[in-house]
């Protein structure tokens, strides 16, 4: 039987797609079977991330309406081969699917698959409550500012309304240089002020943007968030994993190093 | 220098985590204005009862003070309520 982790955030542009992409990327490297669902009808995001967006015929809505079998709807990854992503629909809005619909959908992928993830759209309203339906477990990504936070609170207040066995934390996109200099807050704040278990702290790293900008999603590379995310996903099997050191002061050497290390990706 | 320490501005890091502390307060206890209001007619009637009020000094507020048993800081109810006379009680 599989498990089904939502991933939401309740303030957009936090880094939930991203999240969701790379988490299903590095569980399904670890040889797990995953598929991938873009809850967020009429903002499809999740398939231009994963470098998908070519492949698709049917979408969310064609299956619950019966259009197609789950099965033609599912695109397999160009990497990952026990990878799958259900794409959302573009021209639909978020009361072509009802909660309950989700419910059932989550439980019959369960039978298939060892982990699905649900990326959650922004808000509160209608497409949250039908990503978090099948969920019995939660990722909550926020980043270390105020109105993010805020939001994020809000999230977790809902999800333990709604009795999500479990709900873990991920901050993203922190930035050492200022957290060192308390001009940002770091991952310890966030937890204090939130009061949930942290599961990962995610650096901002420009890595994320050029992995983003070729599809590729970059979990598992040799990069600071590309090792962050394998970490949570190592968490998320249950492994303990100690935290990535995003503080280490870079000597002379290895920033030469990391220079060359740069041109090279290019 | 020590000096430094006493002049330096507080980092804009924990002015954020301050504020935040402060405004999920009043997110997580749910309370609107509305509510707030009727709570604090419902406050004076009850205590009018008993003693005369004086209702221009009332103030009533949720904030968040330090537990007793170590749980940290709680939501709490603080009420500020003068009373400007005590009602003879006619029996």
């Amino acid at each position: 039987m599989g498990e089904v982790i939502v991933i939401t955030s309740g303030k957009g542009g936090v880094g939930k797609t991203t999240t969701t992409a790379n988490l299903g990327t590095g569980l399904a490297q670890m040889g797990k079977s995953v598929v991938l669902i873009d809850t967020d009808i009429g903002l499809r995001n999740l398939d231009v991330v994963m470098g998908l967006e070519n492949r698709i015929v049917y979408n969310l809505v064609d299956v619950i309406e019966g259009t197609c079998r789950i099965n033609q709807a599912l695109i397999k990854d160009k990497r990952n081969p026990s990878l799958y992503l259900l794409p959302s629909a573009q021209t639909k809005d978020k009361s072509a699917v009802s909660p309950e619909q989700m419910r059932k959908l989550a439980e019959e992928l369960k039978e298939k698959f060892d982990y699905i993830l649900m990326d959650c759209p922004a808000g509160i309203e209608q497409g949250f409550q039908n990503a978090i339906a099948g969920a019995t477990r939660a990722l909550v990504v926020t980043t270390p500012e105020v109105s993010a936070i805020r939001d994020a609170d809000r999230i977790i207040g809902l999800l333990d309304a709604a009795e999500m066995d479990r709900t873990d934390l991920i901050v993203n996109r922190l930035r050492a240089d200022m957290v060192k200099k308390e001009e940002m807050m770091s991952s310890n704040d966030v937890v204090e002020v939130l009061g949930i278990n942290l599961i990962g702290v995610v650096p901002d790293d420009e890595n994320i943007v050029i992995s983003t900008n070729k599809g590729e999603p970059l979990v598992g590379s040799d990069t600071l968030a590309g090792k962050a995310y394998m970490n949570i996903c190592r968490r998320i099997l249950g492994e303990e994993v100690p935290m990535l050191d995003l503080y280490r002061k870079d000597g002379f050497m290895s920033k030469l190093v990391s220079k060359f290390k740069k041109k090279e990706l290019k | 220098m020590i000096f430094d320490n006493f002049f330096r501005k507080k980092s804009s890091g924990s002015v954020a985590k301050d504020r935040l502390k402060l405004v999920l307060v009043s997110d997580r206890a749910n309370c609107s204005p509305e509510l707030m209001e009727q709570m604090k007619s419902d406050i004076i009637q009850v205590i009018s009862k008993y003693v005369e009020i004086d209702i221009h000094g009332l103030d009533i507020k949720i904030t968040q003070t330090e537990s007793g048993e170590g749980h940290g800081t709680v939501p709490a109810l603080i009420a500020n309520i003068p009373i400007s006379e005590m009602k003879v009680k006619n029996s």
